[in-house]
């Protein structure tokens, strides 16, 4: 914890420097299954990203991002809008291919892998904008997704049927329960972001990416949403990226912030540490959210 | 009276022809943003294979009874075969460029029935029709004719199978999500090709019944036929909403009531401008069309 507090990976440290604050990150919360406390030694690297560039054109979109995330972390992204966060997630999600650099998935390089494969190593994420099927009803999102977990080699006129208790199963734990016939397009904001979330859980992702979960949600919704995301990451263990603009959100969420800026990573560190960074409060805090 | 309700008939009996062209139309263009020009030969090909079996050149088929039955079967499994070829041979491997999709199921459509009539000639053939399906019967004054009720029935049976299978089936889901959203399909890890070779050769098998049930409504067959009708199944998924197989149902007989009626009524050939007016101003008042989405 001593060194982390004011140790600050800073975008061209390179893949060196991003192993340090990455162990005492969790330090505060509470031991989990997978992190049985300071001093057993570390979870293991679930996501490495060393070097990683991304251009577009002659516009370098992210440059020489390198970090670090260990099992069961919750680490949040913030910075100004163009900072390349989302551009980052592309990345690790594999919709675009980086220009340079590698990414490590469980210390296994899948920098060239396509979405899907990535996505059955257990790596899943929602979008900033909504991406759900407006037509389907909330049940049918969540059967299409199990569908899609349980691979393609089912038979063409087989009943939809076998899904049910998982379908009831996601449903109850995202708090849809009394929406399952509703459509899509009829859900609130908030009701939309747990849809998407129980799309993504379906597949079981062990790393979540959640990209601004939090967009157009009404005030009153935000505190359950915060509440499932905070079950999916301590109660069952699932290692979090987010990118989140509310910092009330994010205080007690993150064991570690993410400062992005111009592409490039500013600073990496617990919430505390990050919110007294000089550099910080100038490149963002200081600019309008 | 007895007019009107003859008109009433025949034109949901066109329809019905309509519907079946269409119906495979709007979901391959729904799903996969294909527009495919050659959906008028896969029903040629179905109307020849169903012509060629009940000529007495498929075993056990012929023009009467259960022959006819295995004849109208040959000739839509022919047509769903032609369809999931041309799906898997032209379509594919230009998925990710559209305009050579294009101009490749053009081309189809104008080889197709360039090789029948190179085969069979130019000229409409006599369609052998079962003495069943030839006959007339009375309906409030009315002489009907009774093959098109059976079109109608056909119809109304694709449109319940087809939204059976969109409602209830592990692909049918796929299906409808795809029309909405085929990028996030596959972004959930599914490999939407398969449901692509799917709705292709659904498509085809209702175009190509629609071939076989369209013989015994004109009492012919010529190389030109599906083209023709073509045209007006494109009016009639533009109506309807594309992918939405309500929306083409009801464009269907819309359009097919409303060219019986404007033929009659007015000069013959003022039914296909009315058709062109009446898409005009759903286009203007709705430009989604009827029903703006899917089933």
């Amino acid at each position: 914890m001593g060194s982390a507090s004011t140790a600050r990976s800073v975008a061209g440290d390179g893949p060196g420097g991003a192993g340090g604050p990455g162990a005492a990150g969790r330090s505060g919360a509470p031991a989990s299954a997978e992190g049985p406390g300071p001093g057993a030694g570390s979870p293991p690297s679930v996501l490495g990203l060393s070097g990683l560039a991304w251009r577009v054109g002659g516009a370098t979109i992210l440059q020489d991002v390198s970090l670090d995330v260990r099992q069961g972390e919750f680490l949040a992204f913030i910075g100004p809008n163009g900072a390349g966060k989302t551009s980052l997630f592309n990345l690790i999600s594999g919709l675009h291919p980086a220009t340079s650099g590698t990414i490590t998935l469980d210390g296994a390089d899948i920098t060239g892998l396509p979405v899907h494969a990535r996505a059955r190593r257990g790596l899943g994420r929602t979008f900033q904008t909504s991406s759900l099927w407006p037509a389907l009803t909330v049940a049918e999102h969540i059967r299409l997704a199990a569908q899609a977990a349980a691979g393609g080699s089912y038979r063409i006129w087989r009943r939809a049927g076998r899904f049910g208790p998982q379908v009831a199963r996601t449903l109850e734990r995202t708090g849809l329960g009394d929406r399952a016939g509703a459509r899509a397009a009829a859900l609130s904001h908030g009701e939309k972001r747990k849809l998407e979330l129980a799309v993504l859980l379906v597949a079981e992702p062990r790393l979540m990416l959640l990209d601004e979960p939090m967009a157009g949600v009404s005030a009153e919704e935000v505190p359950a949403l915060t509440e499932l995301i905070r079950s999916l990451h301590r109660d069952e263990g699932r290692t979090v990226l987010m990118v989140e603009h509310h910092m009330d959100v994010l205080l007690g969420l993150a064991d570690r912030l993410a400062v992005m800026h111009h592409g490039t990573l500013l600073a990496l560190d617990t919430p505390d540490a990050v919110m007294a960074d000089a550099t910080v409060q100038q490149a963002y805090l200081g600019e309008d959210l | 009276m007895a007019t009107v309700i003859l008109l009433t008939v025949t034109g949901l009996g066109l329809g019905a022809l309509y519907f079946l062209i269409a119906s495979g139309l709007s979901l391959i263009f729904g799903l996969m943003d294909v527009l495919n020009f050659a959906h008028g030969a896969l029903l040629a090909v179905g109307a020849y294979a169903t012509w060629w079996a009940a000529s007495g050149h498929l075993p056990g088929a012929g023009s009467g009874g259960f022959g006819f039955v295995l004849a109208v079967a040959f000739g839509t499994a022919v047509g769903t075969a032609a369809a999931a070829l041309l799906e898997l041979a032209l379509i594919r491997p230009l998925y990710a460029r559209p305009r050579e999709q294009v101009l490749a199921t053009v081309g189809v459509g104008l080889a197709v029935p360039a090789l029948l009539s190179a085969i069979w000639g130019a000229d409409a053939r006599p369609f052998p029709t079962p003495k069943a399906l030839s006959g007339t019967f009375g309906l409030l004054g009315a002489r009907i004719p009774v093959n098109r009720l059976v079109l109608a029935a056909a119809a109304l049976v694709v449109l319940v199978a087809l939204k059976a299978f969109l409602r209830r089936t592990r692909y049918g889901l796929i299906v409808r999500a795809g029309v909405e959203d085929r990028a996030m399909v596959t972004a959930l890890g599914i490999d939407v090709r398969k449901a692509f070779t799917l709705v292709f050769a659904l498509g085809g098998a209702a175009a190509a019944l629609g071939g076989a049930l369209g013989g015994v409504y004109f009492g012919s067959v010529d190389p030109g036929q599906g083209t023709s009708l073509l045209i007006f199944a494109f009016v009639v998924v533009v109506m309807g909403g594309m992918g939405s197989l309500t929306g083409a149902a009801l464009a269907s007989v819309a359009v097919g009531l409303v060219q019986q009626f404007a033929n009659y009524y007015t000069t013959a050939g003022l039914g296909d401008l009315s058709v062109v007016v009446l898409l005009a101003a759903l286009l203007l008042l709705r430009p989604s069309g009827l029903t703006g989405r899917l089933a």
